[in-house]
């Protein structure tokens, strides 16, 4: 089977455009958080005005229920690239006859795109539960657009091969298994670990707060409240974990088919290994009076970070037979 | 996950009326508590705080940092040749990180302690749990509240059946959305989720179930490794190297017997940015499974191995073997056959090493020959101009050889590693210019050696294939082990515990329904499931329902996440 150089060529091009799409809706994204914290001051202002002349207060809409007109345009924009991403990834697929998912940098090409269909559905369920009550999703816009952006953007830099066949290791329908599992892990980690680093913002700000101080960041306060944010972040990191245990297992069986032996502490094996265990370590954290909340949330970044490691390091660095040294 | 530092202080508690403060993290108050108690007592003490969700959680990070360091230096059982490089290049620090047990990192005595102890400590929180959680799920569910209304969940309606018909209409409702439920005077009491902790508890036995079958293949294992040339044969006797696991030898190993007929190997040859990479690796083999049984022809390819009964093969490496003739001084032919030469690089350089031990030279006495070579397969030169391989195919195959005589040093009887030529009793032969010969030829040249040695010839090339021959029992066990855990992880992160009450009374020649929920943790499927119950309620019914909307109390006060702590149910 030959590869379809011309489809290839397709796939980079729609790629461009995505990528142009996404930076767009991030700017469209940061805009819209710009303008939740001008809203929320200016109201600031004129509650103290009204409190200032002794005025009854009038009743306020909620930031979050405000028309927000560039989050709309960002979401188009957002959806515009998604479809340009998930265009490039089939053709990638198309032009080389086989799943999109056989080298590093087509594991960030696939991996991203979850990522967005998993901001997508994640907005779209929030819409239907109603946009009232802090529940619009997009607030993560800005914090998933500029992860995608820069993972595309160092995929195209450091990891970018020419669409080719699979070399025999690789030329396994486990491989379609395994490999497709762990990208979903990774991409819900990434959404996890988008929405604890704004926990710990927030957590740090009604810290701040507390101490009768003002916290910087006013746009924050368009965001949900940490408490929330943490059980978002729970819910994506607890799929996660299910999706990398099975990442683990499915690894574990195509290792024996493979290499005749299901776990031998190749370097990727221990990384997989060492992330699943901080992972576990984090769901247990939340479940231990004195580690729930601040501390938990440290073991998931700790968890995640690993997880890039693991794709970043180990994959170039470390000799084993999860090399992939020659990109 | 569901762990919680009191579910095993229960029978503890009573002695130690400040456990619960010794266990919040004050040491120096620990130590002092610890010096008074009775051996007994202590021991009980220990063996408190091993179980504690604080151990574990300590333990399990303590497990993450200790697999590191198997990925930062070589490891004996993967790379064992790395290891051996890693003495050279760090003479110093490699008794150190040696003596730290740092090339063997898992089975290592700190890895080992770390896990057993988090293994121990495991058992030691879930067991009692599992008495706990069987009681629990033998009791009823709990009494129905007096006020309905001040639950997270409640709906209120009004229909005409009679409260008794609403009741047993509610109960195969309730029944059907799987939850148990039970009548009290005027109400039904339900509960679904219980195996939230069987998950629970199914995962963290299945990790313990994982670890036996993975100790028990350490028993009973083995693996072999062969190399074998195209048109050789191997037996299930006969090993390069051997591995047994504390209870095998090489006498467990089926007598199969491995034919290599051929082998289809293939590169990229056409695609410009990917040239060299390889495309195709498969060994046609005739395999017996023991002597006298009938023979079958199998392929043995990357990802595709055969099997012996419960013994698989697999093929683990290719490369090349150069035939070469080898004729004494006296015409004798001497060496006759493949020699396999390991490859080096990408592009298969490959170096090997022909022993000759039973040679004479041209006035009849008796010679030792070594031929120490490079084979490339598609050989070029380098910028430098030394000659290198720039392709993995056979397609321009050249032999660079040097020749020694003197001892090999094979009779001395020490096992010698067939890939290297021990020189130290050995020089290189020297030509008439007082140069080192070194042959280059490529299939069908014929070299004379000089000094009377004789000739050597370069027949042609074959390719040899090297066999992974294992056997890992307790492995359909490890897999269904790790299956059981993630069904138990699965239910015990996602399956909801809830509770729902429906009410029913007369009023006013009606009868006024309340449903209501409540959840352990938050739950945002638990007014859609009250919900839901309202609606199949009003369905199986057969009448509309004017439900009241103004009955539905605002959402709950946002601030108690999930948290199993709060919440210790299961305690009777």
């Amino acid at each position: 089977m030959t590869v379809d150089e011309n489809l290839a060529q397709i796939s980079n091009i729609t790629l461009y455009g995505g990528m142009t799409a996404y930076l767009f809706s991030f700017i469209a994204y940061a805009c819209d958080l710009a303008e939740g914290g001008k809203e929320i001051r200016s109201r600031e202002q004129r509650r103290q005005a009204h409190a200032s002349v002794g005025g009854t207060a009038t009743l306020e809409k909620p930031a979050s229920a405000r028309r927000r007109r560039a989050a709309a345009v960002g979401t188009s924009l957002f959806v515009l690239a998604t479809l340009l991403h998930l265009a490039s990834v089939i053709t990638r697929g198309v032009s080389v006859h086989r799943v999109p998912w056989g080298n590093m940098f087509e594991f960030a090409l696939t991996g991203t795109l979850v990522v967005a269909v998993g901001y997508l559905v994640a907005v779209l369920r929030a819409h239907k539960a109603g946009l009232g009550g802090g529940r619009d999703a997009r607030y993560l816009g800005t914090f998933v657009t500029g992860p995608i952006l820069a993972t595309l953007g160092i995929a195209l830099r450091t990891f970018y091969v020419e669409a080719a066949q699979l070399v025999p290791a690789l030329d396994s329908y486990w491989l379609i298994i395994h490999v497709f599992v762990a990208i979903l892990a990774t991409a819900l980690s990434t959404l996890g670990f988008s929405a604890t680093v704004l926990q710990l913002v927030q957590e740090k700000r009604d810290r701040v707060k507390a101490a009768g101080k003002r916290a910087g960041g006013v746009f924050m306060d368009a965001l949900p409240g940490s408490v929330e944010l943490e059980r978002t972040a729970f819910r994506l990191n607890a799929v996660a974990f299910v999706m990398w245990t099975f990442t683990l297992i499915a690894g574990a069986v195509w290792a024996q088919v493979a290499w005749n032996r299901y776990w031998n502490w190749d370097s990727k094996e221990v990384w997989t290994f060492v992330i699943w265990v901080v992972y576990a370590a984090y769901l247990h954290a939340r479940a231990t009076r004195g580690w729930d909340g601040r501390r938990a949330a440290w073991l998931s970044v700790l968890g995640f970070a690993c997880m890039l490691f693991n794709y970043l390091v180990v994959n170039i660095f470390f000799p084993g037979l999860h090399s992939y040294a020659g990109v | 996950m569901a762990r919680t530092d009191e579910t095993h202080l229960d029978d503890l508690r009573d002695e130690y009326a400040d456990a619960e403060n010794s266990s919040s993290g004050k040491g120096r108050r620990k130590r002092e508590l610890a010096s008074e108690m009775k051996p007994l007592e202590f021991l009980r003490y220990c063996w408190r705080q091993l179980t504690s969700m604080r151990t574990a959680l300590f333990l399990l990070m303590l497990l993450a940092v200790a697999a590191v360091p198997g990925s930062t230096f070589p490891q004996e059982n993967n790379d064992p040749s790395g290891v051996a490089q890693w003495e050279i290049d760090h003479p110093t620090a490699y008794p150190w990180v040696d003596r730290l047990q740092g090339f063997h990192v898992y089975s290592s005595v700190w890895f080992s302690a770390i896990y057993l102890l988090l293994f121990i400590s495991l058992i030691g929180c879930v067991l009692p749990r599992v008495g706990v959680h069987w009681k629990s799920l033998r009791s009823r569910p709990p009494r129905t509240p007096a006020r309905l209304n001040r639950l997270p969940e409640h709906r209120e309606a009004t229909v005409s059946v009679s409260p008794q018909e609403v009741l047993d209409a509610a109960h195969t409702v309730l029944r059907k959305r799987r939850f148990r439920s039970e009548r009290r005077d005027g109400s039904l009491s339900a509960e679904k989720g219980h195996h939230r902790e069987t998950g629970n508890l199914v995962f963290h036995l299945s990790l313990v179930g994982l670890l036996i079958a993975i100790a028990s293949s350490s028993l009973f294992s083995y693996s072999g490794q062969r190399l074998v040339t195209v048109g050789g044969t191997t037996v299930g006797t006969t090993f390069d190297s051997f591995t047994g696991g504390t209870w095998t030898t090489i006498d467990d190993v089926p007598p199969f017997t491995l034919s290599l007929d051929s082998m289809d190997v293939s590169f990229e040859e056409n695609q410009t940015s990917q040239i060299g990479q390889p495309r195709t690796f498969a060994a046609h083999v005739t395999l017996t499974d023991e002597p006298g049984a009938e023979s079958r022809t199998e392929t043995i390819a990357v990802n595709h191995p055969a099997k012996v009964g419960h013994t698989q093969i697999s093929l683990s490496g290719n490369g090349y073997a150069p035939v070469l003739v080898v004729r004494d001084g006296q015409g004798n032919v001497v060496q006759d056959g493949p020699t396999a030469f390991l490859p080096q690089s990408a592009n298969y350089d490959s170096t090997g090493v022909v022993k000759v031990p039973d040679a004479v030279d041209a006035n009849g006495e008796a010679v030792q020959l070594g031929i120490r070579g490079v084979f490339l397969p598609t050989a070029s030169s380098n910028a430098d101009g030394t000659p290198v391989s720039s392709f993995p195919d056979a397609l321009n195959p050249v032999l660079v050889a040097n020749v020694w005589t003197g001892d090999l040093g094979l009779d001395d009887g020490v096992a010698q590693n067939v890939y290297t030529l021990d020189t130290t009793q050995m020089t290189q032969v020297v030509g008439d210019d007082g140069q080192a010969v070194a042959l280059t030829m490529a299939p069908g040249d014929t070299v004379e050696l000089p000094n009377g040695l004789g000739s050597v010839e370069f027949v042609g090339v074959e390719r040899f294939a090297s066999f992974d021959i294992r056997y890992t029992p307790g492995q359909t066990a490890a897999l269904v082990f790790a299956l059981l855990a993630s069904a138990g992880l699965i239910a015990s992160l996602f399956l909801p515990r809830r509770r729902v009450w429906v009410k029913a009374h007369s009023l006013d020649g009606a009868t006024r329904v309340e449903v209501a929920g409540l959840a352990r943790g938050n739950d945002a499927g638990l007014a859609e499931e009250v919900d839901g119950v309202l609606a199949r309620l009003r369905e199986s019914l057969g009448e509309s329902v004017d439900e009241d909307p103004a009955s539905s109390p605002p959402p709950p006060a946002v601030g108690d996440h999930e948290q199993p702590a709060h919440a210790p149910e299961e305690k009777p």
